[in-house]
């Protein structure tokens, strides 16, 4: 990666323009529900104040995409009460403010093919910086730096159909880098990605993490947690929150990670001896000796 | 990707329209990859601005359908095959793709004209009470039809060969098109190939489960189905897409970003081609 431009791109944000003192984002009894039916979200209450690095847990399914929707305003809550940056939420989703929002708050989907929309890499991420009506030279500069940040300046003229998975990841990074948002929403950034690309990617969002923004990132992935994030809030299969701490402690409390979904336990059966196992993502394997009782 | 030849053929000697498709699907993929990475080697053409490039190819095509002689057109043919040469276009390619089709095709059209324009007759060939009399007028001029659609052809495909994609679309803004026309246009050119991938992928996945021989009625039962399916992610896709732009700021208003700066080579180059055509349709009302 390119230290200078990422350093700046990184730092460089967009004047605050909320109350410091009020949470960025204040959710009270949030729901969300798809076509009027399918709930993805229920009874949700959340506070994420300047600067934390909070990561969403939760199984497929769990509404982590749909939250982080919500905390983008591109969609409002079926039900409950949600501000954002000083911003009614239902308002923004309804296009009020959507625009100086939009310049705060940068969403990073999790299917690079939707945030690529453009023809090339070079259109993609001038797309914001065009939106917020800055002039041409400005607008190179903010791409040059994003680009170069996320070491994909070679691709700028690519169109998004050649890029592998990991360069089509990191060009919907840059998309939204050259924003230059406070608070970055980042949509399972790091999901069937090569372990040298996924490894690039959570150096940079501990970079991003390191200049003060505001990152929100969902996950099923445990073992990035302790690396990424400063406090955990886990999600329920029927989207619900059913934790919200420190995420040494909530990574410890297996039996609230299987009821997430998050681990799972199968039983084992060896001859007379029956035992369970748990695993995470990133379970390395385990073994076990005659009496019985699980090493790992 | 799998890169399955187009039209080959089974065990039993016959060619599976499963491969045929997947073949179709994957040679368009191929081939827009090519062309996109041959637009950006270094080349005459490649060098210009996209928006010159437009424009002069846009005069040429007017002048190939202005210019009245064989003469004319052989002018503006060897001055296409040079830029083409100067640009790094391999020949054999960029020859064959033109030439293939295009005396089948406007041939067909011309056809007619042949038997019909009036004069000297070639030959009278009595057919009981018709007559196959084509006419040296009529030959000529549909040698002139063919030649102009040929070298017509020839001007779009090195435009295209020899520009991304993007860059044609967006050197549209310099005919005063409308930048949400652009704009569509080029999210609708970044999708196709998704939604080709996806089509390719869905009809590997059928034929990696294919055990036995399916009726045509199966088959169609199953192309219709697979249809019904790619509308719905298209669907599914367009408001994604649309929630991923407006969470960058969208608001309707459409921008398009263009980085494209006119350079004395390029100024002199669309000078160039706009005298050299004028000189190939004086030519052709000179020398008939």
């Amino acid at each position: 990666m390119n230290g200078g431009a990422l350093d700046r791109t990184i730092v460089e944000t967009n004047p605050p323009e909320f109350d410091p003192r009020e949470p960025l984002f204040r959710l009270r009894d949030v729901g969300y529900d798809y076509s009027g039916r399918q709930t993805a979200l229920d009874g949700v209450n959340l506070d994420i104040w300047p600067g934390e690095r909070v990561v969403l847990l939760g199984a497929n399914g769990s509404g982590k995409s749909t939250l982080l929707k919500l905390l983008d305003g591109i969609v409002g809550p079926s039900r409950g009460t949600m501000r954002a940056l000083g911003h009614d939420v239902t308002a923004v989703a309804a296009g009020q403010d959507s625009f100086t929002f939009h310049r705060q708050v940068g969403l990073v989907f999790q299917d690079p093919d939707i945030q690529l929309f453009s023809a090339t890499v070079l259109d993609d991420v001038a797309f914001g910086p065009l939106q917020l009506g800055l002039p041409a030279d400005e607008v190179r500069e903010r791409c040059d730096e994003a680009l170069a940040a996320m070491d994909i300046a070679h691709l700028a003229d690519r169109a998004p159909f050649e890029l592998s998975g990991g360069e089509k990841k990191r060009a919907a990074i840059a998309s939204v880098l050259s924003l230059r948002p406070d608070v970055v929403l980042l949509d399972e950034p790091t999901a069937s990605l090569d372990p040298r690309t996924k490894w690039v990617l959570v150096d940079l969002i501990q970079k991003l993490a390191a200049a003060g923004r505001t990152l929100i990132i969902a996950t099923h992935e445990l073992d990035i947690v302790p690396l990424i994030a400063d406090r955990a809030v886990v999600l329920s299969e029927q989207g619900g929150i059913v934790a919200d701490g420190d995420p040494a402690t909530i990574l410890a409390n297996t039996d609230l990670l299987v009821s997430a979904n998050l681990i799972h336990e199968h039983l084992h059966r060896h001859g007379p001896i029956s035992h369970s196992h748990r695993h995470d993502t990133a379970d390395e394997g385990h073994y076990h000796g005659s009496d019985g009782v699980e090493r790992s | 990707m799998t890169a399955i030849p187009a039209g080959r053929a089974t065990a039993d000697g016959r060619i599976g329209w499963l491969e045929q498709t997947v073949g179709g699907i994957t040679g368009n993929i191929e081939h827009a990859i090519f062309t996109e990475r041959h637009a950006r080697s270094d080349g005459w053409l490649q060098r210009r601005d996209p928006r010159a490039k437009l424009v002069g190819f846009l005069i040429a095509i007017v002048a190939a359908s202005l210019v009245s002689s064989v003469v004319g057109l052989a002018l503006l043919y060897g001055a296409t095959l040079a830029a083409a040469r100067a640009s790094r276009v391999p020949f054999g390619f960029f020859v064959k793709r033109v030439w293939l089709g295009i005396p089948f095709f406007a041939g067909i059209v011309v056809v007619p004209a042949i038997f019909f324009v009036p004069g000297e007759r070639v030959f009278d060939l009595a057919l009981g009470p018709a007559h196959l009399a084509p006419s040296w007028n009529g030959l000529a001029g549909a040698a002139i039809f063919v030649g102009r659609v040929g070298v017509s052809v020839s001007l779009a495909v090195l435009m295209v060969v020899t520009t991304p994609w993007a860059d044609v679309l967006k050197s549209l803004r310099a005919l005063r098109t409308p930048q949400v026309f652009v704009l569509v246009l080029s999210m609708t050119y970044r999708y196709i190939f998704l939604f080709l991938h996806t089509a390719n992928g869905i009809l590997l996945a059928r034929k990696s489960r294919m055990v036995g021989r399916t009726s045509g009625r199966e088959q169609r039962r199953w192309i219709t189905g697979t249809m019904g399916n790619l509308m719905s992610r298209a669907f599914k896709m367009s408001n994604d897409v649309y929630a991923a732009m407006l969470a960058r700021g969208f608001t309707g208003e459409v921008r398009v970003y263009s980085t494209y700066r006119m350079r004395v080579a390029d100024w002199t180059a669309l000078g160039v081609t706009s005298a050299f055509c004028g000189v190939a349709i004086l030519a052709s009302r000179i020398v008939t």
